[in-house]
């Protein structure tokens, strides 16, 4: 509509933005640059910087483009649209004394800064900043504060933008930094120097616009500008959040978010930034095999002839188990790998998890999509707690709870969520009945234009699990969650290789045995792929091939080890829990002997006489891409055009859905994968939420 | 200023309010809805601080925060905005020093040398626990330049002798009167007062206000407006209406017909009386009256109802003849007798009663 629409004269161009814009987004449409400190797209305004200053020809003072909404400006008095100069003199001079100004009290130790390089006041000072300094008198200094062992503060530095202000109050939803007293005295903290528990706390360390917040962990590592960027994706969690691996060397020496606004926006949680750590300690970089009782270093030829003597028992007699961070790639090759060996025993779920059988896609992914609980109106979470198992998706529903008036109700652990909802129980036994249940959020739930359902993983691996999805799913269908441009039911996964491997149809053969057959002592051999969440204590009768990157659970009971590549060295397929394919590269070389999985599986394959019919990655993505095309749609998640396959009822075999209580997935949040228990930050942050006193912070 | 935190010693791991607090609590809660109840923060920090010896500890903090339900970190940055909030302890009389210019000027660095002998450092208490002091900023009271304050009371007109003498009596429990310390009524001059002494500016008859408008029952005594100065018709204030058709309410009163006119008689020149002894006529009604032919009390006191009438419609103002009983005053004054405010007019005590170019 025309009369929604704002005609401004911008230096001299003439542009039309809805009124609801802010003069500084005005501005950016008409191509001009506007510098600012406090400002933040995914913020609300403070408008405190300053630095934003425009001309508005006819106001008597500058104008902070960033709080001036351009609906609040009037005509010239010609009835001409309002001129605003983001150049000249004029605003030279405003942005200049702002400059000058900010400059007063921070401190020249660049050198020594590690924001040094990509830091928004050095970048701004170049080019409104004074060559020398008229200030005369000491500058103000700050105590530094202690944030706990993610965030290192160097306050004397602060600008006082109060961005990580807004960031804790608004999208992590944990009130915990603030800005205490005031004027010269003004500084931001904790509330008496706690340490911050949100699972997004690492961000403040982006949003900050100078040296003030940097990474601890990083700590005088590395410059900017000598790091190798290569823009990945997260396996921490099942989002499969975009990242960006900074390298120096065969070293990861960061993480940080890339933007994708239907995965992560521009967040990334506390354990996909620090894990980076974990990629350089406990790796497993030659090939092992158990001799009298003890490991020993081989090479990869005397390691693939164990492997191939303990292949040689009855198919029946050998399982093949997928854990939680593996790729595609490698799944597709060790399934292949299994079938041509007549092995019907494989799987990647948890033990006790019984989804995917059924080969609707539909029924094991988060159809309505990350993006979508933006368009729900109501939201019914069972047996799941995102703030833990989808840290950044967490903040996304906040967001619309805070915003789009997102109703939200629970059946399970009552947990704090950052955002209010209504507790409906704790076991799946809530579900029956909900639908006339008289209550708020299940008439919400009722009436809504656009409902979701979301079933936790975890609630699938027990033994009614079956019976909860089809539970779940059934009241879906009774407040019509399903419509042909919605499809407001699905699973959120916890583990990033998950989807995938299910995509790959790495479940039970024909007669096949699932995860906990397998893993109750029943095989002669046992491969196991990255499994270390599993309950391996059963097993100690089979002799098994541990495939993974780190030494943990997993490799400490194997007898024969066959080293891989994490997922920052390699460049491989992971499907996260909406379905969406995603690509990671290579940011650094594997370690020592270690081989991507697939090309292990591959070789292997040779070693046993079963040649697996591709000989590159490529190769084999090829044969992916035609066993399952949607190994050919890259970053697309399918969402509502789901909503088919969810229109029918899911059968359940088993009977009905128990009384027995919904158990947390994840115990502790930073321990939940090999590469965490390997990273010592995640060690400092897991010792640091249990209360106890950590190295770090008792510096 | 210095920087601002919790004596987390002092204050202890606990803090109730007074059982006496809570109606003041539930006043300033019953100010908000419920859900916005965070607004009282303020005076509940107030209170928390009154109840905890003059000074707000961590613990208080934490209860008001609990109290309104708002994170911590938020009461915090409240109670270190406003520098009324003291997060150290502090004495049973805690003095707050203005240093601000206008007191400066007038000596407050006297008085800190005096509280720097007499107490320490700022924030430091005396060891009886009496005394402790601050330097603040302008309490608006620099009339009295140089000023202290003193738990909740004023100490003004301070010199280092007399505060220091007030410091001692405080110290040794003696109560001391809040106020000025020289001889002063509040901010009058010192010694009484040395201009605006005419006693006509305090008892309203400069202005001929004898009272205030609109009180019930108060007649208004104004001077009678400046006729010529007036519009000739009275705007129509007083209306009804009815059927959407408006009606001056003045309208339903018989317009008074030309018969009623009083009567008039030749005065010769020196023979008139000073209409402006009655009450209610000034210069410029005494002048209008003059052009009707009405020079005597007499004339006035024997207007029947009628003539009332004509001559409040002749002269735009209805009712106020009676208002002001014209015609009982004008009898008095006929019969030689005098009326209160005929002698202060004889007094030349009234201002708006006298000729004009005398005044």
């Amino acid at each position: 509509m025309s009369d929604d629409l704002f005609k401004l004269n911008i230096d001299g161009q003439e542009v039309e933005v809805p009124r609801s814009y802010t003069l500084m987004q005005a501005c950016e449409e008409a191509g001009a640059e506007i510098p600012r400190f406090c400002y933040h797209e995914r913020l609300s305004v403070a408008g405190n910087c300053r630095m934003c200053l425009v001309q508005w020809h006819g106001a008597p003072k500058p104008i902070a483009s960033c709080a001036q909404t351009v609906g609040d400006m009037r005509m010239n008095p010609d009835g001409t649209p309002p001129n605003i100069s983001t150049k000249g003199d004029y605003v030279e001079k405003a942005r200049n004394g702002v400059m000058e100004f900010l400059l007063i009290n921070h401190p020249l130790d660049c050198p020594i800064c590690d924001q040094g390089g990509e830091c928004d006041l050095q970048d701004q000072a170049v080019a409104y900043g004074r060559a020398d300094s008229r200030y005369e008198l000491n500058k103000r200094a700050v105590e530094d504060k202690n944030m706990g062992p993610l965030v290192k503060t160097i306050m004397t530095r602060c600008i006082q933008c109060t961005r990580c202000v807004r960031f804790a109050a608004e999208v992590a939803g944990v009130e915990e930094l603030g800005m205490i007293s005031r004027g010269e005295s003004a500084e931001i903290t904790t509330y008496l120097e706690e340490s911050l528990t949100s699972e997004l706390s690492g961000n403040v360390i982006d949003l900050c616009p100078v040296g003030a917040l940097t990474s601890k962990p990083y700590a005088y590592n590395a410059r900017p500008w000598e790091l190798r960027k290569t823009e990945s994706v997260d396996i921490m969690d099942a989002m499969g959040a975009n990242i960006r691996v900074d390298a120096k060397g065969d070293a990861v020496m960061r993480i940080m978010p890339v933007i994708n606004e239907e995965v992560n926006e521009e967040w990334l949680s506390d354990k996909s930034r620090f894990i980076w750590d974990g990629l350089a300690r406990q790796r497993l970089d030659k090939p092992y095999v158990r001799k009298d009782g003890k490991l020993t270093p081989v090479n990869w030829g005397e390691a693939f002839e164990a492997a191939k003597g303990a292949l040689s028992v009855a198919p029946e007699k050998i399982g093949f188990v997928a854990g939680d961070l593996i790729e595609v790639e490698q799944a597709k090759a060790a399934l292949d790998l299994a079938r041509a060996l007549g092995v019907q025993n494989t799987d990647c779920r948890p033990a006790g998890a019984n989804y995917g059988k059924s080969g609707v896609r539909e029924h094991y992914l988060l159809n309505p999509t990350l993006l979508g609980v933006e368009e729900a109106d109501a939201l019914l979470l069972i047996g799941t707690n995102p703030r833990l198992e989808a840290a950044v998706w967490n903040a996304r529903i906040r967001k619309a709870w805070l915003w789009n008036d997102l109703k939200v109700g629970v059946i399970g652990e009552a947990v704090d969520l950052t955002y209010d909802y209504e507790h409906l129980g704790d076991s799946p036994d809530a579900l029956k009945g909900l639908f006339n249940k008289d209550s708020a959020i299940a008439e919400a739930l009722r009436n809504a234009e656009r409902p979701m359902v979301i079933v936790g993983e975890s609630a699938l691996a027990r033994e009614d699990g079956d019976a909860i999805l089809a539970a779940a799913h059934d009241y879906a269908l009774e407040i019509q969650a399903i419509k042909d441009d919605w499809a407001g039911f699905g699973v959120l996964h916890t583990a990033a290789g998950r989807v995938g491997a299910l995509d790959t149809g790495f479940v039970p053969g024909e007669g096949g045995a699932d995860t906990a057959a397998m893993l109750s002592g029943d095989m002669e051999t046992l491969v196991l792929l990255g499994v270390d969440e599993a309950d391996l204590s059963k097993t100690s009768s089979a002799t098994m091939i541990y495939v993974g990157s780190h030494g943990d659970a997993g490799a400490s009971k194997a007898d024969i080890i066959l080293p891989s590549a994490a997922y920052t060295e390699m460049v491989a397929t992971y499907v996260n829990t909406e379905g969406r394919v995603q690509m990671t590269r290579r940011a650094v070389q594997p370690k020592g002997e270690a081989r991507e999985g697939w090309a292990i599986f591959r070789a292997l394959s040779d070693v046993v006489g079963k040649t697996l019919p591709y000989d590159s990655a490529d190769a084999l993505r090829e044969v992916l891409r035609e066993a399952n095309p949607i190994f050919a749609g890259l970053g697309y998640a399918p969402g509502h055009e789901g909503a088919d396959a969810l229109k029918a009822k899911i059968s359940v075999s088993s009977d009905g859905v128990s009384k027995a209580p919904f158990t947390a997935a994840i115990g502790d949040f930073y321990m939940t994968n090999p590469i965490a228990r390997a990273s010592k930050t995640m060690a400092e942050c897991s010792l640091q939420k249990q209360g106890l006193e950590t190295a770090v912070a008792a510096e | 200023m210095a920087l601002r935190r919790f004596d987390l010693e002092a204050g202890g791991d606990s803090f109730a309010f007074k059982p006496e607090t809570e109606p003041t609590i539930a006043f300033w809660l019953g100010k908000y809805p419920e859900d916005k109840k965070r607004s009282a923060v303020i005076p509940l920090l107030w209170l928390a601080q009154k109840d905890n010896a003059g000074w707000l500890s961590e613990p208080a903090m934490r209860e008001v925060a609990d109290r309104l339900e708002m994170p911590y970190i938020r009461v915090y940055e409240v109670a270190t905005f406003y520098t009324m909030f003291r997060l150290q302890p502090v004495g049973k009389h805690h003095i707050q020093l203005c240093g601000t210019t206008p007191c400066m000027l007038r000596g407050a660095n006297d008085l800190k040398e005096v509280c720097a002998k007499k107490i320490g450092k700022p924030m430091h208490v005396t060891d009886d626990g009496r005394l402790s002091w601050e330097e603040v900023e302008c309490l608006g009271a620099c009339v009295n330049a140089p000023m202290v304050q003193i738990n909740d009371y004023y100490y003004e007109d301070l010199t280092p002798e007399t505060f220091e003498e007030v410091l001692s009596k405080l110290q040794n429990g003696a109560d001391v009167k809040p106020g000025p310390f020289v001889d002063r009524l509040n901010s009058a001059p010192e010694g009484g007062a040395t201009s605006l002494l005419e006693a006509d500016l305090f008892d309203g008859s400069r202005n001929a206000i004898a009272s205030l408008p609109n009180l019930p029952g108060a007649a208004p005594d104004q001077p009678a407006p400046d006729a010529a100065a007036l519009p000739k018709e009275t705007p129509p204030t007083n209306t009804k209406r009815e059927n959407g058709k408006t009606t001056l309410i003045e309208d339903s009163k018989p317009t008074p017909k030309p018969e009623d006119k009083p009567e008039i008689i030749e005065v010769a020149d020196g023979e008139e009386d000073d209409l402006k002894r009655i009450k209610g006529i000034g210069p410029v009604n005494e002048k209008a009256l003059n052009e009707l032919g009405i020079f005597k009390f007499s004339q006035i006191a024997a207007w029947t109802p009628a003539n009332v009438d004509w001559v409040e419609d002749f002269m735009s103002f209805p009712g106020r003849i009676e208002r002001e009983d014209w015609i009982a005053q004008a009898k008095t004054l006929a019969e030689g007798a005098e009326t209160e405010f005929s002698k202060r007019v004889d007094a030349g005590e009234v201002e708006s009663s006298k000729d004009e170019g005398e005044a």
